[in-house]
């Protein structure tokens, strides 16, 4: 119980103070100290689910499990490395004059509070609780993506703002038909939208309603997830905020409203005797999939780039929670975390190989691995790995979801392959011409912080070779979970 | 009140809903948009009390009046200092014309009662037939949302749908629990304070709060 309200109240605690103090110094220190302490919380209360099992607190309002546990260790780990990196990134931006001590103080204390009101999505029991979390979410990024108030920035904000409320508000109206279901069974004083509650009954939920309650949710959270075609948001919001903002909008944001996805697919799946819900998912993902790889050979800003290979990646698990059974959510799960260890290394390291090239544009970095080879190492490989080459864990997850997709779904097995065939020419071919050649940059001011590079790049290693036996155990209790 | 007084107060309610969406929908004025948005606040909170009052659901009158406090009067009052301060032109570009967006509107009210159908047939509140209604004024926002070019407009569209949104919620389920409920209006109340910066804001930039120039910055 006193884990999870560490971990839930220490962003908070930690972006009030950030936003009281202000001017001092310490600031990206108490950021990291913040995250540090959310982190070890999340590990402890990981250690309790995993030795005790699955628990509701706080009066059943919050719940873990081994499906979100998992979800909020990650998020608390990518939120800390985030935070060393955001350190020496923006001391560079502010003394290249594009940000002010005010707009710092505004980054460090609501990408604090952005974290706790992703570990509040993830950790609560109470569907509309959520809703209430992502919108909060959606509203602390929407600031951080105009945190350079340029007019690109804005623009890319006030798209994100529009696309993402109107989507979220077709979520509410889900979660509004699915408490009307609910109720039904439940009566209104009974805790109709906790979602203990309502696994319980699922199946005799009414199989009319749920199916029209998850179209709404899926249009709404998919939003979020940045699904084609709702995905518009995403390459400029990515693009235009500072990197340490795109690392946690891929990295995490992403998770957790398709976190939102499964979690109501489990009750869908439940009332309804059909596949309803996870065709609805594989039609979207595959969409999403395809769609981004094409996308991807005409980028030539390097965080739109890799803001489109996000959506390619997101579709890529929609596609495998939607397969269902036990391999596909495995895979699902594993590319979970190896998509976000691995995209927010790739942006820690574009971070930096922006601010030495002075320019996002992909056309004029250059010459990466000469003049910094750790840099143009981390890229490089960080790249291959999001690829899917063996040996690193996104080969693992892929290999997992194209085996179960040429078993139960042959049919959509070449358009996966394609897919992945083109993001990989796209991809690696620009990547190459950023790393190689002769270098165009310059030194920065500050040394860069390349460790959780590499400690990131080294995870997903260590989970293509080898998933530590509690860590499989853990993830098929999960798949297990979701069906 | 007899359960058939107030079943007909809630349709009658209902209906001015709708209307008011339409209304919405077709108005020019800024002003008067802020007006209309300000009696679908009303109407709300009033069918919500009549709601409250026939079920004798007592966190139904504390969203009456948090919907009253918000949206009739914290609401209009931010967005009327808003343009006061922004100094914004009376009238409203729209990029259809009106009489092509009724028609628009039409179809989607036709769509939205085919979608509420089967849900309002297992309805066993009094008010079955409103699921529809506030399905078609969800729709009838977004409708305006994509029509209207500026940011203020868009951005009472969005606040509208949310109405919509909320009259579902009382109407077909006696509302949602109540921690939900202020979780919401947080979130709208936060959104709109956030919105007031960011115009001001988009106004520096551009010089306007058209939202179609923002859409050139970024063609390349």
């Amino acid at each position: 119980m006193i884990e999870l309200a560490f971990v839930l109240a220490t962003p908070f605690a930690s972006g009030l103070i950030l936003a009281l103090i202000g001017h001092w110094r310490g600031a990206a220190e108490i950021n990291s100290a913040g995250s540090l302490i959310t982190l070890l919380a999340a590990c402890v209360l990981t250690a309790r689910v995993v030795s005790e099992g699955p628990m509701t607190l706080f009066d059943e309002q919050f719940f873990v499990d081994p499906l979100n546990v998992f979800l909020i260790t990650l998020t608390a780990l990518v939120g800390f490395t985030t935070s060393l990196f955001s350190r020496p990134y923006m001391r560079v931006e502010h003394e290249h004059g594009r940000l002010t001590i005010g707009r710092l103080r505004l980054y460090h204390s609501m990408f604090q509070m952005f974290m706790g009101t992703m570990l509040i999505a993830l950790s609560t029991n109470n569907l509309g609780v959520l809703w209430v979390a992502m919108e909060a979410a959606t509203l602390t990024t929407v600031l951080l993506v105009a945190l350079y108030r340029t007019p690109a920035s804005l623009e890319a904000a006030w798209k994100y703002f529009i696309l993402c409320g109107v989507g979220i508000a077709q979520a509410l109206f889900g979660t509004i038909l699915l408490y009307f279901a609910a109720e039904r069974v439940l009566g209104h004083e009974g805790g109709a939208l906790l979602w203990t509650h309502l696994d319980a009954v699922k199946t005799q939920l009414e199989p009319t309603v749920l199916s029209l309650a998850f179209v709404f949710l899926l249009v709404g959270y998919g939003t979020k997830t940045g699904l084609v075609p709702l995905h518009n948001w995403l390459p400029d919001a990515h693009a235009e905020g500072p990197t340490p903002v795109s690392a946690v909008l891929s990295g995490l944001l992403l998770n957790v409203a398709l976190y939102a996805i499964i979690r109501c697919k489990v009750l869908v799946d439940g009332a309804l005797p059909t596949h309803f819900a996870g065709n609805l998912m594989m039609g979207f993902g595959l969409l999403s999939v395809v769609v981004a790889a094409f996308y991807l050979a005409r980028q030539k800003d390097v965080k739109r780039l890799f803001g489109y290979s996000s959506i390619e990646h997101m579709g890529l698990i929609t596609f495998a929670f939607g397969m269902g059974g036990p391999v596909a959510n495995f895979a699902g799960l594993l590319h979970m975390t190896v998509h976000s260890l691995t995209k927010s290394a790739i942006f820690f390291a574009v971070g930096h190989a922006a601010q030495k090239a002075g320019t996002q544009v992909i056309d004029d970095i250059r010459g990466l691995l000469k003049h910094s080879p750790t840099i143009g190492w981390g890229m490089m490989l960080g790249s291959l790995a999001i690829l899917g080459m063996p040996p690193f864990g996104v080969f693992t997850s892929e290999f997992l979801i194209l085996t179960t997709a040429i078993k139960h779904y042959p049919w959509a097995t070449p358009f996966l392959l394609v897919a992945l065939g083109v993001a990989f020419a796209a991809i690696f071919g620009k990547v190459q011409g950023m790393v190689f050649g002769e270098p165009n940059v310059a030194d920065l001011p500050h040394r860069p912080a390349l460790i959780p590079v590499f400690v990131h790049l080294g995870l997903v290693l260590m989970l293509g070779l080898w998933i530590p036996p509690y860590l499989a155990d853990w993830y098929r209790q999960a798949a297990r979970l979701i069906g | 009140m007899t359960p058939a007084v107030s079943g007909q107060l809630i349709n009658l309610f209902a209906a001015i809903m709708l209307l008011l969406g339409f209304a919405m929908l077709s108005q020019r004025r800024i002003i008067t948009l802020i007006n209309l948005f300000m009696l679908q606040g009303i109407v709300l909170s009033l069918s919500t009390l009549v709601v409250a009052q026939s079920t004798g659901q007592t966190h139904l009158l504390w969203s009456a009046a948090l919907t009253f406090v918000l949206k009739v009067i914290v609401l209009p009052y931010i967005l009327h200092r808003l343009i006061r301060k922004l100094s914004i032109k009376w009238d409203v570009e729209t990029l259809i014309n009106i009489p092509t967006t009724m028609l628009a509107g039409i179809a989607l009210v036709v769509i939205a009662f085919n979608v509420a159908q089967p849900i309002s047939q297992l309805s066993g509140t009094i008010t079955r037939a409103t699921i529809g209604i506030a399905l078609a004024c969800v729709l009838l926002a977004f409708l305006m949302m994509i029509t209207r070019s500026k940011a203020v407009p868009q951005v009472i569209a969005f606040l509208a749908m949310e109405n919509g949104l909320f009259f579902a919620a009382t109407s077909a389920t006696y509302g949602m629990p109540m921690v939900v409920e202020l979780g919401i209006a947080l979130d709208v109340l936060v959104g709109m304070v956030i919105l007031g910066v960011f115009f001001f804001q988009i106004r520096e930039q551009f010089d306007s709060l058209d939202i179609r120039q923002m859409e050139k910055v970024h063609e390349e």
